[in-house]
């Protein structure tokens, strides 16, 4: 048995310690917000959180994640709980398309906004540059991030 | 709406709980050809949509699509509630459930005559409906662009109008008042003189009891309200927080995990695997033949993935492993070659006599095109869950099909096609990819030897190598001009035609033409690719215009205005980007800016973009796009179409080549088929046009124009023409100002 810590709540697995984390959150805690897009670190669609630092969780062995802090889209924000700054961008830009890449965006573009309170197009290009979304809706995940990043400022997060 | 008339039916009833159902339906014209294997069969009624007002004023309406990110639901909502003069906060738009049985014309009657309880919400499709729905109307279009222009323009708004009419005409006859006396805003009627009001709802069963028109009138633009504004679209908020439900994400109880590895080589076949040696591996349940593929079936999709990549697998090549890419180019080359010297082309189009007027032509201009074959990429892999029990078969997956995926699952497994139940899940990217039913008719197999529902998965290389491709393709041209540099002969020969007919065809005042192509098959499958041929023939047509500009020595762009002179929706759509882009100022040093102009699915669409090559280096700054479709119903979600199509064709123009290495595909992961990312994504400006022609796609018409476009802007910085793709091929590092082959 694996104990994890999936978005505050405790978990245990019955899996090889080598199964990438991606797999273990999808089929067996069953959250299904995370993506699988390449299982080679190449497209980020698996992007979760490991103590706040954006991972890829399909090159990630579940041993490595154990007892630590992971964070999914789901614990993120909601409706319910309160969207956190970087979803009410992207609904107020309209960003998603097909919307498959976008848990993978939106977790990289909260850690981004977690170290860097006003990122330049530079800093997000760097940032984001390993999510790939196939719809191409780049252009309003710049403006997405830049509002939220102002949005910030003037409220503390919530649902974060 | 002739046309439109003569096969659709619109009808009313009352259902249960006092709800009031229109429906409209299309009879769907002959099949033929390619799109013909994708639908139900000749004489089969399809199932449009349908419209309910329920007792509290709540208007649903229920119709044939995916949603796949274009923001269709929303849309054809709009276009519902602007007809209907519904209250917009009280409309909502579900999918209709793909079951055959409810597309047949009986059970529609049965339905809204209220014998038929309210299914599922499930659905039908993009590109099956669409087919359906343009072949009932005579048109000759495919892809997924038109869901606005069939379903919306045909099906909604006639709904709409034809409710509100009946509706206005009830209220009418209770309150004994001319018609023309009544207005209708949200969902309400009134009578100003009388100051009555009252809601939809309470006039819906007297209305539902009227002959609805058969051509109810449309608004015009000047009386919309809610076409042609943005609203926000309904499926984003489950988009941002984990929760909408790709086909990928279904969980069935009990449900296991299959992994699945196909010939490499296409047209090959399993010959033997050794079962024994991953048996016993952890959580291990099955290993399936499917003939051309084996699958194992684990407890966890990690098990199953890990059991096939230790199990060892011989495949039969079916004599296909001595295939290399080079050898496709050298046959596709030679075809041209033989059937240009026996004169034996397929004709697409010959007006004047191209052939006489080059042979006496000042200066013949020849050039040669290829792009590669390309794979669509979608960001959710192919996957498809499946559960065979009581002699039932359903499937959970993202479709553009589902009718279609359902027969072709049900012949496989040897069930009755209304046996098999598609429930269609958010697709994680479509792009034609989600049209072919391969992975579905996979699971159902699988499916159909275990007692518990799989999930079946494949991975991105499997994903990669077992696509329907964008075809390869070579395309030659020669263009003669006189001494004064007027363009006299426009000759293109090409190898492989697929759809639309019509997208070789260019928009230019040029007098002798002939177009014509060689068929020259290979073993690689293909499919409709985003724009399906447009992308490759906007390519060629508009690289090769602007060949022919420079050896006029004219500037492209006002090049193609004389020749669009006679063409004033295409030179509008031109004048606009070329302005906004500010075509003709002076550039700083290594950028260079091109122009390209497609008309595709209805919609034209100019780009102009400016790059920057440094070192070799190729950076799209900028790509200025201004479209006309007519009308755009949600300017937002046409801007958003252009930003992704501009973006789908640009991966392709600079990265994308699937090539054939020993029979198969040798590109496997986003390692080696590279995606665009937000660092190389330029800034996109859309600029709209409503000319208030025929309604054009939107999905589509933004890929064509921007590979040209970008090869364009590369000559213009660096004085290299290219004329093979993907971009990334080549070496821009050395400038080069020559490059004028005037014979
Ligand atoms: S699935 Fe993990 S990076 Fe692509
Ligand atoms: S929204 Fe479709 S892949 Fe990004």
């Amino acid at each position: 048995m694996i104990p994890l810590k999936i978005n505050g709540k405790e978990h245990a697995v019955d899996v090889d310690p080598t199964t990438p984390l991606l797999w273990v959150i999808r089929d067996y805690v069953g959250l299904t917000g995370t993506k699988f897009g390449c299982g080679i670190a190449q497209c980020g669609a698996c992007t979760v959180h490991l103590n706040g630092s954006p991972i890829r969780s399909c090159v990630t062995p579940v041993q490595v994640a154990a007892e630590q802090e992971i964070t999914t889209i789901e614990g993120l924000g909601d409706a319910q709980q309160g969207l956190h700054p970087l979803q009410q961008a992207w609904i107020d830009e309209q960003v998603p398309q097909c919307g498959y890449c976008q848990s993978g965006q939106i977790m990289s573009a909260a850690a981004l906004l977690e170290t860097n309170t006003s990122p330049s197009d530079a800093d997000i290009d760097r940032a984001m540059a390993g999510i790939v979304c196939r719809c191409g809706t780049y252009p309003r995940i710049r403006k997405g991030i830049k509002r939220a990043a102002i949005a910030l400022k003037t409220e503390p997060a919530s649902g974060g | 709406m002739g046309k439109w008339s003569r096969r659709a039916f619109i009808t009313t009833g009352i259902a249960a709980g006092g709800v009031v159902v229109f429906g409209v339906a299309i009879r769907r014209g002959d099949r033929s050809g390619i799109v013909g294997d994708l639908i139900a069969d000749p004489g089969d009624a399809i199932f449009d949509i349908w419209l309910k007002i329920s007792p509290d004023n709540t208007v649903t309406a229920i119709v044939p699509h995916a949603e796949m990110g274009q923001g269709v639901h929303t849309t054809l909502a709009m276009m519902l509630a602007d007809e209907l003069d519904a209250d917009w906060a009280r409309l909502e738009v579900v999918e209709a459930p793909s079951d055959k049985e409810f597309a047949n014309y009986a059970l529609a009657r049965g339905y809204a005559a209220g014998d038929v309880d309210f299914p599922a919400w499930l659905i039908d499709t993009v590109d099956g409906f669409f087919f359906r729905a343009t072949q009932a109307m005579g048109l000759q279009i495919t892809g997924g662009s038109t869901s606005v222009r069939t379903t919306g323009q045909f099906a909604m708004r006639v709904t709409g109008a034809a409710a509100r009419s009946a509706l206005l005409h009830a209220a009418a006859d209770e309150w004994q008042v001319p018609v023309e006396e009544l207005g209708a805003r949200d969902s309400v009627i009134s009578h100003a003189a009388s100051q009555r009001t009252a809601t939809y709802a309470s006039f819906a069963a007297a209305a539902a009891r009227l002959r609805l028109p058969a051509k109810p009138r449309l608004k015009s633009a000047e009386q919309f309200r809610i076409m042609g504004t943005s609203p926000q679209r309904g499926d984003i908020p489950a988009k941002v927080d984990g929760s909408a439900m790709f086909g990928i994400d279904t969980r069935l109880p009990g449900m296991k995990y299959a992994a699945v590895k196909a010939s490499p080589v296409f047209g090959g076949t399993v010959r033997s695997y050794d079962a024994a040696s991953v048996q016993d591996l952890p959580g291990v349940r099955k290993v399936i033949d499917l003939d051309a593929a084996v699958a194992v079936v684990a407890d966890g999709y990690w098990q199953a993935k890990r059991a096939l990549d230790q199990l060892p697998i011989e495949f039969d090549d079916a004599g296909n492993a001595g295939w290399e890419q080079g050898d496709i180019f050298k046959q596709f080359a030679q075809d041209l070659d033989a059937s240009a010297s026996a004169g034996d082309e397929e004709t697409d189009l010959e007006t004047g006599d191209a052939t006489a007027v080059l042979a006496a032509a000042e200066h013949v201009l020849e050039a040669e095109y290829r792009v590669p074959f390309l794979a669509h990429a979608t960001m959710e892999p192919m996957n498809c869950t499946a559960w065979v029990h009581d002699d039932e078969c359903e499937l959970w997956l993202g479709t553009q099909n589902p009718l279609g995926f359902a027969k072709d699952a049900a012949e496989a497994i040897d069930f009755d096609a209304d046996k098999v139940t598609v429930h269609n899940q958010y697709l994680g990217g479509g792009f034609g990819r989600r049209a072919f039913s391969d992975v579905a008719v996979q699971a159902a197999r699988v499916a159909a030897e275990v007692p518990y529902p799989v999930k079946l998965v494949w991975s991105r290389e499997e994903d990669t190598r077992h696509d329907h491709y964008r075809q390869a393709s070579i395309s030659r041209f020669r263009g003669g001009l006189d001494a004064a540099g007027n363009t006299l002969a426009w000759h293109n020969h090409y190898v492989n035609k697929y759809d639309p007919e019509e997208a070789p065809h260019i928009p230019y005042a040029i007098d002798n033409q002939r177009i014509v192509y060689t068929v020259s098959k290979t073993h690689v499958p293909w499919g409709f690719w985003r724009s399906v041929d447009h992308s490759l023939h906007a390519f060629f047509t508009e690289s090769f215009i602007d060949e022919l500009a420079v050896a006029a020595g004219r500037d492209p762009y006002e090049y193609r205005r004389e020749l669009l002179m006679n063409q004033p929706r295409f030179l509008a759509v031109l004048d606009l980007a070329a302005t906004k882009a500010g075509w003709g100022e002076a550039l700083p040093e290594n950028i260079g800016r091109g122009i390209s102009i497609h008309r595709s699915f209805g919609t034209i669409v100019a780009e102009v973009v400016d790059v920057e090559v440094v070192d070799g280096e190729v950076s799209v700054q900028r790509v200025v796009c201004a479209v006309d479709a007519g009308f755009a119903m949600h300017p937002d979600g046409m801007a958003a179409q252009m930003e992704s199509g501009i973006a789908y064709g640009m991966t392709a123009a600079l990265y994308g080549e699937i090539s054939i290495r020993r029979g198969a595909v040798a590109q496997s992961n986003f390692h080696d088929y590279p995606m665009l990312r937000i660092d190389k994504a330029p800034v996109v400006e859309t600029h709209i046009i409503n000319s208030g022609e025929s309604l054009g796609g939107a999905g589509e018409p933004g890929t064509p124009p921007i590979a040209p476009a970008l090869t364009n802007a590369i000559y213009d910085a660096t004085g290299i023409r290219i004329r093979e793709l993907p971009i990334r091929l080549h070496d821009l590092g050395k400038p080069n100002r020559r490059e004028t082959d005037v014979a």
